[in-house]
């Protein structure tokens, strides 16, 4: 009886040896011999993104997914009458037999530790090619740290914390410019405002940030470029992202007396921050937002006219369209499809689809380490993206050095770009009148 | 001075908002033992029937209360029937998951029908009025919110204290046995806590709807806060509640004012503990 059991004991023990994989290569290393196995190019190749499609910044998380899903629409089917890459090809990647891309999304939820799990099941289960996402900083944190160990090219598209890329990561590559070259734009603004209104812009000003990793690092650069352009930092109010009240914060920034406020919040949030001040007749020179639930598809709506006259620096603006003509050719069609304009954040997306595929195309390849090869030798030029930059070229630290962001303000229940002047469509309004004054 | 003044007047108006809802949770959980925890959701669902009242049928948000504290209140009690009075047979734990589940349940159900969007109610005039009291300026709809939630307050201890069927609840509430002793149906005395509690949970939230957002997880940023006031109060005691809620919405809006914002609940929490551990029942609780 002990014989028998122990000899089954010892079959299921060899069976299950030889069931197991052996080691645990890399998914490049696998998706390089599995490349080399078959000399056909694959028909289709995955692209894995990871976004908060639930939970508090699902509404973001919807616009993102519009704007990759229309990237990948016109990628696959091709269009030769706009001027983006890859679009007048015939459809498809050309240099890999015309094959079509194809998304697989993964829920963070907004949280790191479930973006980064999602990372890991869609490298891992899914064999996706390349990553993006995952629009919070915290979770893009999190989720590329999960795509460097198992050396699949991530790209971020979105993520604005400059903390990113400073991780000395190889296969982590940014198209967004960081929030510290945008804290550089909201000080040469404000002095370009100063020469535009002398006497009339302030030099004190008052941070309103969450206490997430977002708002922190925007407190952080302000203060470091406050420093370098002459600027004086009063005070900075921290709030939790789901404080129900915001009155002691806001009396907090009444008390500061400073009369610029700098303003890092997402949308409910942000909601709540200018009713109470409205309520409570709290009042500034200008509201300097840094983009989040200020640039919002929802923002204006729900705030109505208590909007008009903030400033939010932007990445991209619907009027760029009059100085360029794809932006407004591709918003006409991302509106006849979704109902609404593209924003900032759908924009971004948008482009960092055309990186990854402009990569894996000169990569001719599905192989991770020739896909991150290519993503080094990005260049694509200023007329062939969407966006307000000078280009896309990425540095050794994996960060598109030619990104710049704008300065729009609401203006008639519209972003109106302001700043650059080059750029500009109509001119500044400053300062804001008084909430009693409206 | 004038800021201190602003602060705790914002606090009270937000306190009493967080005192009623924390009332209807505090009922269901003295009269039957029961933690309901998708109370959030349920304040989730009464802002977003508060919404549709407004989007659909064109009803101001304040006329609406009555509706929802109804809508909610049946809610209530089918979720007693179908989720609740099955596992009341079962384990402790039991019950804490399936009211639990039932949270993320609504949740799911709420982003996968309405869309995880943030709605307003309309009429942002009205949302972002206000009106001076000397140095303060009080909210329009946070006011009227806040003295809605002192009438049904009122309403509830009426009921509790001057009618039968109240005294009949306040007797399960103790003593379950005993009252099945006196000739208590428990069984309608369950469903009824739940109606009630629900329905007070509906009062609230029809009034948040008047100036908050609505979105499918707006239950988590009242929901813990809940609990706490019901656990500061006092579980089984509305008088606790109403002046537990107050307590941390004064606390919280001061905190934020003499410590970083940030830090403002956990001093509400801090506090919490310390009554924990000096008086375990809460300030008003029944030892």
């Amino acid at each position: 009886m002990v014989r028998r059991s122990l000899a089954q004991l010892a079959v299921a023990v060899v069976v299950a040896a030889a069931c197991v994989q052996p080691g645990a290569a890399p998914a490049g290393q696998q998706q390089t011999a599995t490349a080399a196995a078959t000399a056909q190019p694959p028909k289709e190749v995955l692209i894995g993104a990871v976004y908060p499609l639930t939970g508090a910044l699902a509404p973001t998380g919807v616009d993102l997914k519009n704007g990759i899903e229309l990237a990948v629409e016109l990628i696959n089917s091709g269009r030769p009458d706009i001027d983006l890459p890859l679009l007048k090809d015939g459809g498809g990647l050309k240099n890999l037999g015309g094959a079509k891309l194809k998304l697989v999304f993964a829920d963070s939820a907004g949280d790191p530790a479930k973006g980064q799990a999602e990372t890991e099941r869609l490298i891992t289960s899914e064999k996706v090619a390349v990553m993006t996402g995952a629009f919070q900083s915290a979770v893009t944190a999190t989720a590329s740290q999960a795509a460097e160990r198992l050396q699949v090219p991530f790209v971020n598209a979105e993520s604005s914390s400059p903390t990113l890329v400073a991780r000395d990561f190889k296969w982590f590559f940014r198209s967004t410019p960081d929030d510290s070259m945008f804290a550089e734009n909201f000080f040469q603004f404000l002095d370009d405002a100063a020469t535009r209104f002398p006497g009339k812009v302030a030099k004190k000003v008052v941070i309103l940030h969450t206490d997430d990793l977002f708002g922190s690092d925007v407190n952080k650069f302000v203060r470091q470029f406050a420093e370098k352009y002459k600027y004086e930092v009063v005070s900075s109010v921290a709030y939790k992202l789901t404080a129900p009240d915001l009155t002691s914060e806001i009396q907090r920034l009444k008390a500061s007396g400073a009369p610029i406020l700098i303003e890092a919040s997402y949308l409910a949030d942000a909601t709540l921050a200018i009713r109470t001040m409205k309520q409570q007749d709290v009042n500034f020179q200008a509201v300097l937002a840094m983009d989040a639930g200020f640039v919002d598809t929802k923002f204006i709506p729900n705030v109505g006219k208590d909007a008009e006259f903030m400033l939010t620096r932007e990445v991209w603006a619907k009027d760029l369209g009059t100085r360029k003509p794809i932006v407004k050719q591709v918003n006409d069609i991302f509106r006849a499809k979704y109902g609404t304009d593209m924003t900032g954040s759908s924009a971004r997306a948008f482009t960092g689809i055309f990186v990854i595929a402009d990569a894996i195309n000169r990569a001719r390849s599905i192989d991770a380490v020739k896909i991150q090869e290519a993503l080094k030798q990005t260049n694509i030029p200023a007329s062939q993206i969407v966006m307000p930059w000078e280009g896309i070229q990425f540095d050794a630290r994996g960060q598109n050095t030619k990104g710049r962001g704008i300065m729009v303000q609401i203006q008639g229940g519209e972003y109106v770009t302001v700043w650059p002047l080059e750029l500009a469509s109509k001119p500044l309004i400053w300062p804001m009148p008084e909430w009693t004054k409206r | 001075m004038d800021i201190v003044a602003q602060t705790v007047a914002s606090g009270v108006l937000l306190g009493l908002i967080l005192a009623l809802s924390a009332a209807g949770l505090t009922l269901i959980w003295g009269v039957m033992d029961v933690v309901n925890f998708a109370h959030g959701d349920f304040l989730m669902l009464g802002m977003y029937a508060s919404f549709f009242g407004w989007a659909v049928l064109g009803l101001h948000p304040l006329a609406a209360v009555p509706g929802v504290v109804v809508v909610l209140g049946a809610f209530g009690v089918l979720v007693y029937l179908a989720v609740i009075r099955p596992v009341l047979r079962g384990s402790v734990l039991a019950q804490i998951f399936a009211t639990f589940g039932l949270g993320i349940l609504l949740r799911g159900v709420a982003q996968f029908a309405f869309s995880a969007d943030y709605r307003q109610i309309g009429d942002s005039s009205f949302a972002t009025g206000s009106f001076a009291v000397g140095p303060v300026h009080l909210g329009i709809p946070q006011t009227i919110a806040a003295l809605g939630a002192l009438v049904v307050s009122g309403l509830l201890f009426a009921l509790l204290d001057r009618t039968t069927v109240g005294t009949a609840l306040r007797a399960t509430a103790e003593d379950r046995r005993a009252a099945e002793l006196m000739g208590i149906d428990t069984g309608r005395m369950f469903a009824l806590s739940w109606a009630v509690g629900a329905g007070c949970v509906g009062a609230a939230a029809g009034l948040l709807a008047t100036y908050f957002p609505i979105f499918p997880d707006v239950g988590a940023v009242f929901g813990l806060l809940a609990f706490v006031t019901v656990a500061l109060g006092g579980f089984g005691s509305v008088g606790g509640a109403m002046l537990a809620g107050i307590l941390i919405g004064v606390i919280t809006s001061v905190a934020g004012l003499v410590f970083d914002p940030a830090y403002k609940f956990t001093v509400a929490y801090l506090l919490y503990l310390v009554v924990l551990v000096l008086r375990p029942q809460g300030l008003l609780g029944r030892a």
